[in-house]
């Protein structure tokens, strides 16, 4: 059998850490190629020494059966491997045949030749049914489109060999459904695709191998067919995992959050909640499940007081919140982990130890009369980094250079910590591997069983079912429905989201 | 090994580049360098005369440095250190010739009248950004020279009857001291230098140990966050823009109230204010830092002054030096690269 792509006992290391250890990656000609493993446990840093942007210090690199060194990203385009990049790298302002042929602008006397560059993308688009339109701004195309903008500056550039970098963390589930179809096709053109990935769905749908990693070493290169989830998850993780979690029955007390009527606009004016009610107890979880941008990021802010609400009430523990100043709300005993924890959750230039106080920096005993004791707030920051197990060389570690799933286990570690009446999870396992996720749920079960109202957010909706003791719907900014997990299905949520079934027990709260 | 160094290995490389380079102009110009170089480090430390001179400079570089750097470590870039500046320098000297009190109350009112002068003219940028988020280098921009012609208009018609200078201060509000002068062979040198190092102090200690400063530089990396976590952002914007453009208004003090205790007519800006942004930049935003780049900076200025005295160098060769010495240490980072790749190929 002939490989297009050999990485044969590849070691790279940075100072203090060995990130590639003996690790083989042998990628066949026309197959789909997963690289599997948990966050941090080495795949990028592999794929950017295939792409020329490290140098490994030993191992060999086989390009169609010739040995290469590949020096620098320009070399690795003339092998014929181009890399889909995971955060879009494309100007705006700029069509996207402007874009594609950016670096590379076939040119006559100095002047670009834009015709011509613009039938080859539209030709290009046509042959891999990509449905791209080559004079389109890149502004006012989805981000689905703009990645497939990115495959096609790949294809322009004569790629043979297309790496994708985890390129369905940014998309929604009808647009993954679609990237699938275009591997499949670039695969039946001849390409042959290497996918980074942690999601064992996607690996099993479209992949035909998986080579998996662990800590940086290679742990084996496996046949899909003859695998399933569950064995890759132990492979990647190095233990069993429990995909649904173990929760006993929930036991819901008091009203803590109760909102009645709310309405809320969105940042361009559109009103996006609308008159929404909605309960959550003491003791359970109350899941919303929704396609994104059907109010759940207005909900949230206005819950925690970073969006101003137009009418309606929500209160905590029977007192009235709406409209407070953020400070407030968070002490009045709401928890929130934010969903984008890059733009919300951290300072990512602030150490580890200064993020995990960024809301109680201001109280005793972290500060007195303003003046800040650092000795308790990293004795504090400590005692959390070993509770949520957070994996961090040390406190003063700045929150930037630590994996995703590490930076959430801090901020959830922040918010329970606190121990808030109310914990407002949104999208908390967004991007992250299999044994964070399990750690996470564990978390949030954890709270409600201490007798707290947790309200989980996710697009995910084995997450949704798995963990939630009720599970509200809500479409254009309403609750549409509210079910009970047990008694549902995915396909009957699915329907639900979409607006095309409402329940008569929807409007009202309590179920 | 070499990055334990590199802290102060690095600037001391550049100076040395720098010289080299200045050297060379002089050389092709037909000049002595060696004749120059000792000239300027004469100019600095030859005499008392000349070191005392040379302090004196470095006090508003402090002092301006300072300013800019706190609003760099916020996350805002305050250009209009020279116009709070300069408004300081008149407030201050105002109280100084204004007002007949004992000198324990006199002289801080003066300072600290030019502080807040100083900080009501920054808190101008700091209230639109945060209200209207206009971005505080245009407004700051603007109001240099707003603040360059209002000086200039109150010291002509409302201090003054059109003289181009006020009245001198009175002796109870100077930071002139008989005793550094006479320490230093009559040279102006004054007590600014000791308030210039307390502010340096302040800098450090709200930044590294209070909550505000915690907040001021979590609003500077990341304001949604901060929101997120219950601060206000827009308080914090403009109170880093009142703390900044206070540090300014000190400088303008020292200048008033210690170097020519008055304030004069200016035809153009200082200079002071555009060169803290080199001293801030310098010092890597840092006080310490701060403090270590305006003794450099202000010693370099002072120094040069000696050089055309001493040898046949024209003022201009000799700034275009101090340019080159100056470009060289603020491009530290390109030697860093440098020295790096260097390295990298040893190890191979």
């Amino acid at each position: 059998m002939e490989y297009v792509i050999e990485m044969l006992n590849i070691r790279k290391e940075f100072p203090g850490i060995v990130a590639n250890d003996n690790v083989t990656l042998q990628v066949k000609k026309g197959e789909i190629h997963a690289l599997l493993g948990e966050n941090g446990a080495g795949k990028t840093t592999l794929m950017n020494v295939l792409f020329g942007l490290y140098q490994p210090e030993k191992g060999e690199i086989r390009v169609n059966g010739e040995p290469v060194k590949i020096t620098n990203p320009n070399i690795a385009n003339d092998l014929g491997i181009g890399m889909v990049h995971q955060h879009f790298m494309l100007v705006d302002p700029f069509t996207v045949t402007e874009n594609i042929i950016l670096g590379k602008e076939p040119s006559k006397a100095g002047k670009i030749n834009l015709k011509d560059a613009s039938k080859k993308v539209r030709e290009l688009s046509e042959r891999y049914h990509l449905s791209v339109d080559p004079d389109a701004k890149i502004k006012d195309i989805s981000v689905g489109m703009q990645q497939r903008i990115e495959i096609l500056k790949t294809l322009y550039r004569g790629a043979e060999i297309l790496i994708f970098d985890e390129p369905t963390a940014v998309l929604t589930p009808q647009e993954i459904k679609e990237l699938m179809m275009i591997m499949k096709s670039l695969v039946n053109e001849g390409k042959s695709i290497i996918l980074i990935t942690h999601k064992l769905k996607e690996i099993m749908e479209v992949c035909d191998r998986v080579t998996v990693m662990r800590k940086g070493v290679g742990i084996g290169t496996v046949n899909v067919s003859e695998s399933d989830p569950n064995s890759l998850a132990s492979l990647m993780v190095g233990r069993d995992v429990v995909f649904k979690t173990e929760k006993k029955e929930a036991a819901p007390a008091d009203v803590v959050l109760d909102i009645n009527g709310l309405s809320v606009k969105d940042a361009r004016g559109i009103q996006a909640v609308n008159h929404l009610s909605l309960s959550v107890r003491a003791g359970e979880i109350v899941g919303i499940a929704g396609i994104d941008g059907n109010g759940q990021t207005e909900l949230i802010e206005a819950i925690t007081g970073l969006k101003k609400t137009i009418s309606g009430s929500i209160k905590i523990n029977g007192k009235e919140i709406q409209n407070l100043k953020p400070r407030k709300i968070s002490e009045s005993g709401v928890g929130h982990i934010p969903e984008d924890r890059h733009k919300h959750g951290l300072v990512l230039d602030y150490s580890i130890g200064e993020n995990i106080v960024l809301q109680t920096y201001y109280q005793k005993p972290l500060s007195k009369s303003g003046v800040l004791n650092y000795s308790k707030i990293y004795d504090q920051a400590r005692s959390i980094i070993s509770e949520y197990d957070v994996r961090t060389p040390s406190e003063y570690t700045p929150a930037r250079a630590l994996s995703g799933g590490n930076q959430q286990k801090a901020i959830i570690g922040r918010e329970v910590d606190r121990n808030p009446d109310l914990l407002i999870a949104a999208q908390p396992t967004r991007g992250l591997d299999v044994g964070a996720i399990e750690f996470i749920h564990k978390r949030l079960i954890e709270q409600r069983d201490n007798g707290k109202a947790v309200l989980l957010i996710s697009f995910e909706l084995d997450e949704i079912l798995n963990v939630s003791d009720r599970v509200a719907v809500i479409y254009e900014g309403e609750i549409v429905a509210i079910v009970n997990p047990r008694e549902t299905t995915e396909q009957e949520l699915g329907l639900m989201m979409a607006g095309s079934k409402r329940m008569e027990a929807g409007g009202k709260s309590h179920g | 090994m070499v990055k334990k160094m590199s802290g102060l290995f690095i600037p001391v490389l550049s100076v040395v580049l720098g010289l080299l380079a200045g050297a060379i102009i002089m050389l092709v110009s037909g000049y002595n360098p060696i004749d120059a170089y000792s000239a300027l480090l004469y100019g600095i430390f030859g005499d008392s005369y000349f070191l005392g001179e040379a302090i004196r400079t470095v006090t508003p570089y402090i002092l301006a440095g300072l300013a800019v750097a706190f609003a760099f470590r916020t996350g805002l870039f305050n250009i209009g250190v020279e116009g709070q500046l300069i408004v300081g320098w008149l407030a201050a000297v105002w109280v100084g010739t204004t007002f007949e009190l004992p000198m324990l109350i006199h002289l801080p009112l003066a300072i600290l009248v030019g502080g807040l002068a100083g900080a009501v003219w920054a808190f101008i940028p700091g209230l639109l950004k945060a209200k209207f988020r206009v971005h505080e280098v245009i407004v700051s921009i603007m109001l240099n020279y707003t603040a360059l012609h209002v000086t200039n208009y109150i010291i002509s018609y409302v201090l003054t009857d059109k003289l181009d200078k006020t009245n001198n201060i009175f002796a109870t509000a100077t930071l002139r001291s008989p005793f550094l002068s006479g320490l230093t062979d009559g040279s102006r040198l004054h007590w600014g230098i000791i308030v210039a190092m307390i502010c340096a102090i302040i800098m450090w200690f709200i930044l590294e140990k209070t909550t505000t400063g915690f907040e001021l530089k979590a609003v500077g990396f990341n304001q949604h966050a901060s929101e997120y976590a219950g601060m206000n952002v827009n308080r914090n914007i403009m109170m880093s823009m009142v703390i900044s453009g206070a540090f300014a208004g000190f400088a303008g003090a020292m200048e008033g109230l210690g170097t020519f205790g008055y304030a004069s007519i200016k035809g153009g800006f200082t200079g002071i204010g555009f060169d803290g942004i080199a001293v801030a930049l310098l010092g890597a935003n840092t006080a310490i830092g701060v403090v270590l780049a305006a003794f450099l900076f202000g010693g370099l200025k002072a120094g040069a002054l000696n050089i055309p005295v001493e040898t046949p160098i024209p003022n201009e060769i000799v700034d275009i030096v101090i340019a080159l010495i100056i470009f060289f240490v603020a491009s530290s980072y390109f030697i860093r690269w440098i020295l790096n790749r260097i390295n990298k190929k040893g190890v191979k």
